[in-house]
């Protein structure tokens, strides 16, 4: 499917940087007119991704965070976040919820927020390579009742 | 400021304001641990009146907080949460160990 609007956000991988990615993809995404519930899905999913990048991708440097988004016209807005970072040995035990490789504050919930306010999310990363997240949400269709 | 402190000897409440996220958490952290470290009151409140948006680095501040408080045998509460963020720390398992609160 063709997307009917896309946009792409370069930026540094810095923590304050975490609101700002996340109110850039869901003003962008506003445009489909999501409710206020999905477009906040949408802003904590993104917040998630973001913080991956910062606290795990460039742990010791500032690197560089990429955000794709597309909205389609069947209400879907597609998300990619990329960095070039460090990478992941093993996605599936990273994507466990609870795992983290941190300790401290980290909640080790990253991965399952996005999975839980997401309808897809996939990931592509090797060790050294960077990493690739690609979240998906379709917006339910609104009724207007009192129209 | 992001963080209010109110306190009687069996209570101190931490009222949190704003966006939770990795970046904010850490002056949050600060800010609610002088308190409770200085009170060391047996209840220990965090207020999420005001609290506008959340990641789940809201869930790490709320463990960690957890983890200092239950060190004195204190616990913990979390109030005024809305349906979202009760839901969010439902999935983390938190109403194991805090008392978790909607607002009304």
């Amino acid at each position: 499917m063709k997307p009917i609007n896309k946009m792409i956000l370069k930026t540094d991988s810095r923590s304050i940087n975490e609101s700002f990615v996340r109110i850039c993809v869901s003003a962008f995404a506003a445009q489909l007119d999501p409710d206020i519930e999905e477009l906040s899905d949408v802003k904590t999913a993104v917040s998630e991704a973001v913080t991956n990048c910062i606290v795990h991708a460039y742990p010791d440097k500032v690197g560089e965070i990429t955000v794709k988004v597309f909205i389609y016209e069947n209400r879907a807005v597609k998300i990619i976040i990329r960095d070039k970072g460090r990478g992941i040995k093993d996605i599936k035990k990273a994507m466990e919820p609870l795992f983290t490789t941190l300790g401290g504050e980290r909640a080790g919930l990253g991965f399952a927020v996005m999975e839980s306010f997401c309808d897809k999310v996939s990931v592509r990363s090797a060790p050294g390579k960077g990493t690739t997240v690609n979240l998906t949400k379709t917006f339910v269709s609104r009724t207007y009742e009192n129209e | 400021m992001a963080v209010k402190i109110s306190s009687s000897p069996m209570r101190v409440t931490v009222s949190l304001s704003g966006e939770i996220d990795h970046h904010n958490a850490a002056v949050l952290r600060m800010e609610a641990d002088e308190a409770i470290q200085s009170k060391l009151a047996p209840n220990v409140r965090l207020d999420f009146n005001e609290v506008t948006f959340m990641d789940s680095s809201a869930i790490g501040f709320v463990l960690g907080r957890y983890r200092i408080v239950e060190s004195y045998g204190g616990n913990v509460e979390v109030i005024n949460l809305t349906r979202r963020q009760f839901a969010m720390m439902k999935l983390a398992g938190l109403e194991n160990v805090v008392k978790l609160k909607t607002k009304k």
